[in-house]
């Protein structure tokens, strides 16, 4: 039950955070901050008190081992398609929902700009799509998950079409999230024909209708067939994280988004896709997986470099930071499909880092547009000299990005290099020299901004303190997660351990990992 | 030939229709006695709602079939689908007294057309010959000519009523050369006979192959299916709001009850020519719907496209042979109507005939937020609804279309309902953005404003409120529903 108020919590919070919105913005947010705290204080009790050591997800079926959850809850929902509400809760998710919570406080923090004239509405929009994320990473019905799924896309549309701002470039606000909103759903559908179609192909091969994560492991598919399902899955799961071919809604939608559907949306959208090609995507298809990889890591290959060079010729700061975005989600799609242990460990770390960073930088680039009334990168300059505070951080977050030693993002990215040279040196190398033109993007964002000679005379007012905690508060959790990221890798073990055996089709090594999980290796 | 039995069961099963009647007489002297607005809206719906009520225990009753005449045969599949349009009856009927409230000419008699209208969707749904297929099909559109040209100041609103008149008449006469074609064939015109033979026609048995294209020819137009679709935007444009909602709502669904009957007897398919044809008529219908609705910029002419693309996604199931089939078009219809109810009573609210025309525009709606928060919000979710996104009972809908697609293997036509959909969703957001958009510059909203007061606590109000909670409701819950129709 525990789980269902982890969901719930935000959704009604957003409901009376548009009821409070009636009285004064200052009630909405509050409200709204309220719930995502208490969400927030929720699962971090999850944390404290549950058992994460348990193989997580249920890929052990096949050796009749069942399926086991820190937390689980299950009810009927419709039975009569075999559909149930069935939420569980490993340490993959478990930090998945903490992070929610974490950035959707934050988020809730920095709308107090962008909130306008219906503060009600925007924390209600803010908050549903922040409980239909925390859906995301709990279902385990495939129904269920979709359902969720699809949740996020109006508020998130709204969020940009309502509360955005027209970018320059004769960019609408309008189109960029319709752009998101046509991307995300078409996707979707092919999401929910796979869905079908695996429900479906289970209910021939066993004769039971179900939509439950449990029951489709393991369902045996045709090889055309589970080309075809899978690619359903996976293109939907491409276009979220996004993968180089169909990422041109990224930018876009991030560029007319308000900073807190910035944050929103780099820092948790984003890594629903690749949550769902680690807890659905490879597990229900492994073998097709496997012949996938190469390609899936070159392409993630193709983010890297692709995304850094965009990022390094952008002149809108925000466009800046959504390409560096492809750029790390590349790094995460090479380690899903390197499999090897440390690959996926990376994975999960490098989700992390990049979204507290990514928002970090948006918060940041919020506050530079709200003093500069600008973007653009050519009428910057010089900010080192005119303002307090933000430059150092600026600079932090740019020295993340770019995987210095010390901080989240270089775990992450340092394992994911170490788990694929095993298996695709050429890929690691390659991908290695992303890693030099992050310091390109990187850097020359930093001289543009903060150094050379300022635009304007005068000093611009400091970050109110609240804000400058805030982004205090990411940038040390920054830290702490390079410096010692052994309980973020100790809490996905379990999970990360059954992807690995499942994709490496190792069964007699499964039946070990399950004996002796919990103990690091 | 058998006795006509008329007992206290066949008194039971014709008693929706009976009721119905009564009201359409009693409405009708109460306005030659004395017309009075409140009085005629409130007796019809009494009228309306009591009907509903003498239909639960057939449908609920599950007494299996009872034969009135040969005219005529009440099964809890016509129970169920007297239900539906009666709810929509009703539903309509809610609508009109506030959008008429502000109308200079005579209100009353919209009241005795719409019920009119209801007693041919009943009869349709009860239909079991060909006689009783035809007298619904005309009773159900034939006062609708009127109905589309109410407003008859309006030049638009006399030139749609005309060009409905003399679609609908070709169409009818098209139906009813099939029915003749078919009856050279077999010589018989109840129901059951005209489905096996739709069931067999082929080569060998030309007539009946003729009057079966004829046949679904003439219902494809009453469907407003591509290609028989063109004259579904100009009549929903020129329509009053509540005509229009009557139109997507009792018509479709009268007329789609008969032709379950005929082309999916027993769970069965009709014969492939006529299968292959309606997969034409639904990807068509799929595709136009979609494609065409892109480009409109009048909320009307956009829904009536909307619905084209809707009723091309429930052919997928005259397609799908199962025993599911009737339950999943139980859903789907209940849902569209619960939307397509919820959608036009959403614009019959911020309308009314007393401005130049309805609130229809896009550029009507800018702006509609600050004014009237509520019907907007109302507005969204059934947009949203009609898009098929989850917490919806849109989506509940499509979902079960899309379940039986898959699992009959139509892998054409789920493909061509997962394209419409995702078209779907560009011209809702559409509407959708302009609804909290901010006004444009100068333009000064069509309606009438002294009106707008009064629409705030109508009846139409109330059915919205109770369209948006059951979307609500069936999107997150289906349980109840899937149960209800799953005797």
């Amino acid at each position: 039950m525990v789980l269902v108020w982890l969901i719930l919590i935000p959704l009604l919070g957003a409901l009376l955070a548009w009821l409070g919105g009636r009285w004064s913005s200052a009630c909405a947010q509050g409200v709204a901050l309220v719930a995502m705290l208490g969400s927030l204080a929720l699962s971090l009790w999850l944390w404290r008190n549950g058992d994460y050591s348990l193989t997580g997800a249920g890929f052990t079926a096949s050796l009749g081992v069942l399926p086991q959850w820190a937390f689980e809850f299950r009810a009927d929902w419709i039975p009569s398609l075999g559909i149930s509400f069935h939420l569980g809760l490993d340490g993959l998710s478990l930090l998945m929902v903490v992070l929610t919570n974490l950035l959707g406080a934050v988020a809730v923090c920095c709308g107090a700009r962008d909130a306008g004239t219906r503060p009600g509405l925007f924390y209600f929009n803010l908050l549903w799509n922040l409980g239909s994320v925390i859906g995301v990473f709990l279902a385990l019905d495939m129904f269920l998950f979709f359902f969720f799924w699809e949740m996020m896309l109006v508020p998130m549309y709204f969020l940009i079409a309502r509360w955005g701002q027209d970018a320059p470039g004769g960019r609408r606000r309008e189109a960029a999230a319709l752009k998101f909103a046509v991307y995300t759903q078409s996707s979707g559908l092919l999401l929910l024909l796979a869905i079908l179609a695996l429900v479906f192909f289970h209910q021939q091969a066993t004769g039971v209708l179900s939509f439950d994560y449990h029951d489709l492991l393991n369902t045996p598919l045709r090889r055309d067939v589970a080309w075809l399902v899978m690619l359903g899955f996976w293109i939907a799961f491409a276009v979220k994280m996004p993968v180089v071919p169909f990422h041109t809604w990224l930018a876009d939608a991030h560029c007319c988004a308000p900073a807190a559907g910035s944050v929103d949306l780099a820092g948790l959208l984003l890594k629903t896709g690749a949550y769902g090609l680690l807890r659905f995507g490879i597990p229900y298809f492994p073998e097709v997986a496997h012949e996938l990889a190469p390609v899936a890591m070159w392409l993630g290959v193709l983010g890297v470099v692709y995304g850094a060079v965009l990022a390094f010729a952008q002149t809108d700061l925000k466009r800046l930071v959504a390409y560096s975005g492809i750029s790390h989600m590349g790094f995460v799609l090479i380690g899903l499909y390197a499999g090897t242990e440390q690959a996926l460990q990376g994975v999960v770390v490098q989700m992390i880092a990049h979204g507290l960073s990514a928002a970090a930088l948006f918060m940041l680039c919020g506050e530079i547009q709200a003093r500069l009334q600008t973007r653009e990168l050519g009428a910057m300059g010089g900010l080192w000299a005119t303002m307090p505070a933000l430059p150092p951080l600026l600079l932090f977050f740019a020295l993340a990005s770019l995987g210095l030693p010390g901080l989240g993002n270089f775990v992450g990215e340092f394992l994911i290099l170490l788990g694929t040279f095993s298996v695709a040196p050429l890929v690691t190398v390659v991908a290695a020299l992303g890693l030099v033109l992050a310091v390109a993007y990187a850097l020359i964002m930093v001289q543009k901004t903060l150094h050379g000679a300022p635009h304007r005379v005068g000093t611009l007012t400091a970050l109110d303190p609240p804000t400058l905690g805030l982004i205090a508060v990411l940038g040390l959790l920054l830290l702490g997660l390079g410096l010692y990221p052994q309980p973020v890798i100790e809490l996905a073990r379990p999970a990360v351990q059954a992807v690995r055996h499942l994709y490496a089709a190792d069964g007699a090594a499964l039946t070990t990992a399950v004996i002796t999980t919990g103990a690091p290796q | 030939m058998n006795a006509i039995q008329f007992g206290a069961i066949q008194f039971g099963a014709m008693l929706p229709i009976i009721v119905l009647s009564a009201t359409i007489v009693v409405v009708m002297l109460g306005i030659a006695v004395r017309r009075c607005h409140r009085v005629t809206a409130a007796l019809s719906m009494l009228g309306a709602a009591l009907a509903l009520v003498c239909v639960l225990p057939i449908w609920l009753g599950g007494t299996g079939p009872v034969v009135v005449t040969p005219l005529l045969t009440i099964d809890p599949q016509a129970g169920f689908y007297m239900l539906l349009v009666l709810a929509a009856v009703l539903g309509v009927l809610a609508l009109c007294p506030a959008y008429f409230a502000g109308y200079a000419g005579d209100r009353e008699e919209i009241y005795l057309l719409i019920l009119l209208g209801g007693l041919g969707g009943l009869t349709l749904a009860g239909a079991s010959h060909a006689a009783t297929l035809f007298i619904g099909i005309e009773l159900l559109s034939l006062p609708m000519v009127a109905g589309v040209a109410y407003v008859s100041h309006d030049r638009r609103a006399l030139e749609g009523g005309v060009k409905y008149l003399a679609l609908s008449a070709g169409a009818s006469a098209t139906l009813l050369f099939g029915l003749a074609l078919i009856y050279a064939e077999i010589g018989r015109l109840d129901l059951g006979a005209l489905a096996a033979a739709l069931a067999g026609a082929g080569a060998d048995t030309p007539l009946a192959l003729t009057g079966g294209a004829m046949l679904l020819a003439g219902l494809a137009f009453k469907l407003s299916l591509a290609p028989f679709h063109q004259w579904t935007p100009d009549v929903y444009e020129a329509a009053p709001a509540p005509v229009a909602a009557y139109l997507a709502t009792v018509v479709k669904v009268g007329v789609f009850a008969v032709v379950l009957r005929l082309l999916h007897a027993g769970g069965g398919t009709a014969s492939p020519p006529f299968v292959n044809v309606l997969v034409v008529l639904a990807l068509a219908s799929i595709l136009v719907g979609s494609v065409l609705a892109l480009r409109q910029d009048n909320l009307k002419r956009l829904l009536a496209y909307s619905s084209i693309a809707h009723f091309g996604f429930l052919l997928i199931l005259l397609v799908a042979p199962g025993a599911n089939t009737t339950a999943v078009a139980a859903v789907y219809l209940l849902t569209y109507v619960i939307t397509a109810l919820g959608v036009f009573g959403a614009i019959a609210l911020a309308s009314s005939p007393a401005g130049e025309r309805d609130r229809e525009l896009l550029g009507d709606y800018r702006g509609l937020f600050q004014q009237r928060p509520w019907v907007v919000a109302a507005l969204t979710l059934m947009l949203v609804s009609l898009a098929g996104i989850p917490v919806t009972a849109g989506f509940i809908g499509k979902f079960s279309v899309l379940v039986l697609g898959v699992a009959a293997g139509q892998w054409l036509l789920v493909g061509g309902l997962l394209v419409g959909s995702a078209i779907g969703l560009v011209y809702y957001l559409r509407v959708i953005g302009a609804l909290y958009a901010a006004p444009l510059e100068g333009s000064a909203a069509p309606v009438a404003t002294g009106t707008e007061v009064a629409a705030r606590w109508s009846a139409g109000a109330v059915m919205v409120l109770i369209a948006v909670l059951l979307t609500l409701a069936i999107g997150v819950y289906p349980q109840p529903l899937l149960n209800l129709v799953n005797p």
